[in-house]
């Protein structure tokens, strides 16, 4: 790598060597910038003609790029090192840029819709196409290649400030109309768009007070996912009481009815906590349920309305495992149902 | 992009191009060879140090050794990293747009590799009996070309985020162009005040204009300006919002792995030892070494490296200080900060400057003397601001009555606020009560009725 980057350093100076002068003094273009043009030329041409044909808007934006690059290159060779590193700055810095912004929103898979909006817009496309092409071809058949001259005058004072006194100078007056025109197109812009604030604004700070006031989810959610046994997006994570909270896992998931189903973990957890183990069967098997699912009791509780912390009467053993969690799985199935509708529907 | 630094009128005519400082006739095909390696192998040789040097200054920040593993002092750390990234396997997204995932990370480099071709590292030197300035090449636009490589640069991380084809990189990518729009604009502007001052955007030449004074000392907002948008530029904390771990995983590099990884960490160093050596050059003096005459023999030859490379790595250490103690920004106020505080302050900031130029040209002032007056025009508004009563504080409309407090406001044990009285606890309220009904004086706590017995929640 290293010796690629310092043979394109290297490589970059000889040509220097021979460019700059040659025209100055003859007013022709010597061998190398004729080299460098040669080279440049197709390149930008074919850019050109990607930007025509990409299907994707990011890489006509990039075809563009690539011309406007090698543009530079040129100004540069006609001894215009400020235009061509301005041409850099601006359009390929700043303004491509912004085009690139809104592209990207549009996501890397979209290709551009070939569908007319405007009826017989690719036929008013192909004929103002081919006039502009007649008249260029118009203007560059009748142009002429005289000997360029008068560039040492010009850049006498380094390029910079002879351009500066072109444009700070002589053209002045346009300057500024262009400049008013700028600043009105940007007013312009800023005052359509403005919207004026009808509610208050409602901040991080407005927010966090509101949620201490409605007493919800303080802290932030729950993360999904039942650490060493089921770590995925989809598992409800469960509360201490091994109770699933559904709020856990991403709303996108719920709306979309993919969340893992939380009765089963809620089961599982209950048979661990039925004593699994205590019972000698060193590995429990997930297939079947038995236990006393603690977990399902808890809901059930809930469901019933009556949350006391009476654990003495709650079905010990294999007593009545079945009823209490059917209820509670009723309970909890609705309860997701409701939230995906409502949430299908907003 | 390279080919305008190639293509540049190196040599016009037999002496010094117009506008530039440095003398590069003596150059020949060698030099540059010399010069171009040198510089490539500085670059990276000091991206493996800068690596280490920023987890050992961390490290000594929040008091725990860091690398001291791998070579004296955990040298070697960095290239041990290095090999790892080398030889671990390259995977190439699936979904990915492939020529645009792969050319990303080479355009980071590519780009960040550029800038210090136009950085003088010390004055005229002799190589092998060539006397030729350390520096590879200077032009009468060389800061703006510093400028366009790195707007060039961040092309890689823009297309790297979107061609990831996933969500994080595209956040990352997205935040990334938004973010350098806007710094870009800031950094631009704070260098023209120091184009104003030197009357020239050539590296050599603004090094040629500070042998008086440093301009980060008459230019300080703008060197304020430009140290902020620097750390913005290089997506470095507080400000690498198109990277935060915490939000977007590690942003537009999420989806690269291996070598592509390892260029554009490479480009993010490389991009802060270029910023680095741009304020070193246009602020501090380039290669200058303070309070010393310029005829001393340190102001010549091969000591003046030192002084550049010294000041260079001061910034870098000035961004690992900030990156140690500095919380990243929220991506609302980071663009805030960006637009409604830099943009303007550098505006306005160019335009006194601009205006002071002007009166200095027109009646001929030198610049000491300009720096005098201006000098004493703050002190003497200092002095007079002092004078100004301070404007007292309208007093707070007095509370007629100490608000009712509820300390279990809305179900939450909530403090006192400024203003409100904490009732006394349950205990001493009963004792309290027990009291008032002993000496059958009533004496009732302070407040509201606070429950008596404070269940835990």
């Amino acid at each position: 790598m290293t010796g690629a980057f310092a043979a394109v350093h290297a490589a970059l100076p000889t040509v220097a060597t021979a460019v700059p002068t040659a025209l100055a003094e003859t007013g022709r273009t010597s061998t190398a910038e004729a080299v460098l043009f040669w080279v440049l030329a197709p390149v930008m041409v074919l850019a050109a003609l990607g930007l025509l044909f990409a299907r994707k808007a990011v890489h006509a934006a990039l075809a563009v790029v690539v011309v406007m690059i090698s543009l530079a290159f040129l100004y540069v060779a006609q001894e215009a090192p400020f235009l061509g590193v301005v041409q850099v700055v601006v359009y390929t810095g700043a303004v491509m840029m912004l085009f690139l912004f809104v592209l990207m929103l549009v996501g890397v898979d979209r290709s551009d819709s070939l569908v007319e909006t405007i009826r017989g817009q690719r036929w008013i496309g192909v004929l103002a196409g081919a006039g502009l092409g007649v008249v260029l071809a118009g203007v560059v058949g009748r142009a002429t290649y005289p000997a360029a001259q008068g560039l040492v005058e010009a850049n006498a004072d380094s390029n910079p400030i002879g351009i500066a006194r072109l444009v700070f100078g002589e053209h002045v007056l346009a300057l500024e109309v262009v400049g008013c025109l700028l600043v009105v197109a940007a007013l312009g812009a800023l005052v359509l768009t403005h919207r004026r604030r009808l509610a208050p604004r409602i901040g991080q700070r407005e927010l966090a007070e509101r949620r201490v006031r409605e007493g919800a989810n303080l802290a932030p959610l729950p993360a999904p996912g039942v650490y060493a046994r089921h770590n995925a997006m989809d598992v409800p994570a469960l509360d201490p009481d091994g109770r699933p909270l559904e709020h856990s896992v991403p709303r996108v998931l719920r709306v979309r009815g993919q969340e893992a189903d939380a009765r089963e973990y809620a089961a599982r957890i209950d048979r661990v906590l039925a004593g699994g183990w205590a019972n000698g069967a060193g590995s429990f098997t997930s297939a079947t349920g038995d236990g006393p699912p603690l977990g399902a009791r808890a809901l059930a509780r809930d469901a019933a309305g009556k949350d006391d912390d009476r654990p003495e009467d709650a079905p010990g053993g294999a007593d009545a495992p079945d009823e209490p969690s059917a209820a509670s799985a009723d309970a909890h199935t609705a309860d997701g149902d409701e939230l995906r509708d409502e949430e299908v529907r907003r | 992009m390279s080919r305008v630094l190639g293509v540049l009128p190196a040599a016009v005519g037999d002496g010094a191009q117009a506008g530039v400082a440095a003398d590069f006739s003596q150059d020949v095909f060698w030099v540059w060879l010399l010069k171009a390696v040198a510089i490539i192998v500085f670059l990276l040789t000091s991206v493996l140090v800068a690596i280490w040097f920023e987890r050992k200054v961390v490290a000594r920040m929040q008091v725990r050794p860091g690398p001291n593993v791998h070579g004296p002092f955990g040298l070697l750390q960095s290239l041990a990293d290095a090999m790892k990234l080398l030889v671990k396997e390259d995977v190439t997204v699936k979904a990915a747009d492939k020529l645009v995932y792969i050319v990303a990370p080479m355009i980071a480099v590519f780009c960040s590799l550029l800038v210090y071709a136009v950085i003088p590292f010390g004055p005229e030197v002799s190589i092998f009996g060539v006397v030729t300035p350390l520096q590879l090449t200077d032009f009468p636009v060389a800061t703006l070309y510093i400028l366009a490589c790195a707007s060039v640069g961040v092309y890689g991380i823009v297309l790297g985020g979107w061609s990831s084809n996933s969500t994080y990189p595209l956040l990352g990518g997205v935040r990334s162009t938004a973010q350098v729009i806007s710094y870009e604009l800031a950094m631009g502007l704070s260098l023209v005040s120091v184009f104003l001052m030197a009357g020239s955007m050539s590296t050599s030449q603004i090094v040629d204009s500070q042998t008086q004074v440093w301009w980060f000392l008459p230019l300080l907002p703008a060197f304020v300006i430009y140290l902020v948008s620097m750390v913005g530029e290089t997506n470095r904390l507080p400000f690498d919002l198109p990277e935060a771990e915490g939000e977007l995983v590690s942003g537009y590099m999420t989806e690269y792995s291996s070598m592509k990884f390892a260029w554009f960490f490479l480009a993010e160093y490389i991009n802060m030892l270029n910023v680095s050596a741009v304020a070193t050059t246009l602020f501090l003096g380039g290669w200058r070494a303070p309070f010393l005459p310029a005829d001393s023999f340190l102001q010549q030859g091969w000591w003046p490296v030192l002084w550049f490379l010294a000041k260079v790595w001061f910034f870098m250490f000035l961004f690992v200080w900030i990156r140690g103690s500095v919380l990243r920004f929220r991506y609302d106020q980071f663009m805030k900060i960006g637009w409604k505080v830099l943009i303007p302050a550098a505006l306005v900031w160019v335009v006194a400057v601009a205006l002071v130029q002007a009166v200095r040209r027109l009646w001929d002032v030198d610049l000491r003397t300009t720096l005098f007056v201006l000098a004493g025009l703050v002190v003497v508004g200092l002095v007079v601001s002092f004078l100004v009563p301070e404007k007292k504080p309208e007093p707070e409309a007095a509370r007629a009555e100490p608000e009712p407090f509820d300390p279990f406001a809305n179900g939450y044990p909530v403090p006192p606020l400024p203003g409100q009285v904490l009732p006394p606890s349950p205990r001493a309220q009963r004792r309290l009560a027990a009291g008032a009904t002993d000496a059958g004086t009533s004496e009732s706590p302070s407040g509201p009725e606070t429950p008596l017995e404070v269940r835990g929640g």
